[in-house]
């Protein structure tokens, strides 16, 4: 059976996996977003945290997947159901590149125009608001763009807990040596990751402040 | 106490974080409407002294008073809206157009939009741009236009002091020149304090009052201009050996 028939005999089951794989990464991702940015901007205000916090977030990554999904297990709450657990262990890896990338973009924001607003008297609030966030977006959208596209790949790895996602189709495969039903977990969940990895390169691009509205001036009143 | 003093240092020291001082009990009074220069070397404690002043630094010790109340019963934001703040990267906000640079403060501080608007447009015509200029970036604007917008943007709530830290120094000559004679003109007309930053004698010369030379961060003399040109203090004359050509009327060969 070749994978295209397999997709449209099961496409209802395709679907709802591929919706739950959604699901898993959306959610997760969210969280990392909710969690990473403040903390990032933290990092900036409070240098003596930066390696504590850099460091964890760095050992997390160096946990294999496998391994953190079977760490969390016994965990209170968060073990009882495995999208809980799969949406925890996929948050925790996204935060790195979250944490990081907020803080790397609110470094880079020119010194001399963070001295020029506070000498206008500018709030803090104000000028995290007014200037340094929205100096940073397109490198914290980045830092999203890398974690989603990570997620994505990792998510599949949440079926071996039994989260759902595309890796039932893969494991599935695996364990019935079929190669076509490897692919319809793996096809849908690379074409997930060249979509989230497309939308947010856009966002991106779109967002950075130096490009926003190029062609307004361009026109005489 | 001097009550015309708009600006007054009174043994202030400023140590930097390691403990090395940068300025020595410097005690200074700028009066209301004039135009004091800091004149001196890079690391002299000029920009110090200035950054003093709109609490961007706080002093190790002794008393800074800014219309005649000390910096501790100052609300910071309030003072540092009442100081304009020109400096020499200029540092427009690069994901805001001109006119929300020039405009941020009026809006912080809740003006109607179209006050705002005519604020903008009076000050674009001030610092001699086109208002037409307004929705642009500043990234599309040439360095003299930016430092023109620099100073609009400092005088948007209408301070009573200005700070102005070396404004034209990264300016080719021709555009420096010509950002000095209007800021001359434009100094008569608005009649601000204002506290320039520059290393540069002809431009102390030409717009300062009087000229405060600091050299390690202490106060060497304090002159009109007229004095400065006749001061037999040793760096005032090595000030004016640097720059000779331009006071000696002698000039060998060109």
């Amino acid at each position: 059976m070749n994978l295209w028939q397999f997709i449209l005999e099961n496409h209802a089951e395709v679907t709802q996996l591929t919706l739950e794989h959604i699901w898993l990464v959306g959610v997760s991702t969210l969280l990392a977003v909710a969690i990473g940015m403040p903390l990032g901007i933290l990092l900036t205000r409070c240098p003596a945290l930066r390696r504590p916090v850099l460091g964890s977030a760095n050992v997390i990554q160096t946990i294999p997947s496998l391994a953190l999904f079977g760490f969390l297990l016994p965990a209170p709450w968060i073990g009882a159901r495995a999208d809980r657990l799969a949406i925890l262990a996929l948050m925790l890896y996204a935060l790195l590149p979250l944490i990081r990338n907020t803080y790397a973009g609110i470094q880079s924001v020119d010194p001399s125009v963070l001295e020029a607003g506070r000498g206008m008297g500018l709030t803090n609030r104000q000028l995290l608001f007014q200037v340094e966030l929205p100096l940073a977006l397109g490198v914290i959208i980045a830092g999203i763009r890398v974690a989603t596209v990570l997620s994505v790949g990792l998510a599949t790895i949440a079926a071996a807990v039994g989260a759902g996602g595309l890796g039932e189709y893969i494991f599935r495969g695996l364990a019935m040596v079929n190669n076509t039903v490897i692919l319809a977990g793996a096809l849908p969940a690379a074409a997930l990751a060249l979509l989230a990895d497309a939308g947010f390169g856009w966002l991106e691009k779109r967002l950075r402040p130096q490009d926003a509205r190029r062609t307004s001036y361009a026109s005489p009143s | 106490m001097d009550s015309s003093a708009a600006i007054e240092f009174q043994h202030v020291s400023y140590h930097a974080d390691q403990g090395e001082a940068i300025l020595h009990d410097l005690n200074l009074a700028i009066q209301r409407g004039e135009t004091l220069v800091l004149l001196g070397r890079s690391g002299s404690g000029k920009t110090t002294t200035l950054k003093l002043i709109n609490h961007l630094l706080t002093p190790t010790s002794g008393e800074i008073r800014v219309a005649g109340r000390a910096l501790a019963e100052w609300d910071v934001i309030r003072l540092r809206r009442m100081i304009g703040y020109v400096i020499q990267e200029v540092g427009l906000f690069p994901h805001f157009t001109i006119e929300k640079n020039i405009g941020l403060v009026p809006k912080i501080e809740n003006w109607p939009q179209d006050r705002i608007r005519r604020r903008v447009e009076e000050l674009l015509h001030l610092v001699g741009l086109d208002p037409q200029i307004a929705t642009r970036f500043p990234r599309e604007l040439s360095g003299g236009q930016r430092q023109r917008v620099g100073v609009a943007r400092a005088l948007a709530a209408d301070p009573p002091i200005l700070l102005m830290d070396e404004p034209f120094g990264a300016l080719d000559p021709l555009t420096r020149a010509q950002l000095q004679r209007e800021f001359l003109a434009l100094e008569a007309r608005l009649g601000k304090t204002v506290v320039f930053v520059t290393h540069d004698l002809n431009e102390a010369l030409l717009v300062g009052t009087r000229i405060a030379l600091l050299e390690a961060g202490r106060l060497v003399i304090l002159t009109t201009r007229e004095e400065f040109l006749r001061s037999r203090e040793p760096l005032a004359i090595a000030y004016r050996n640097a720059f000779s050509p331009d006071f000696s009327g002698k000039r060998d060969g060109v």
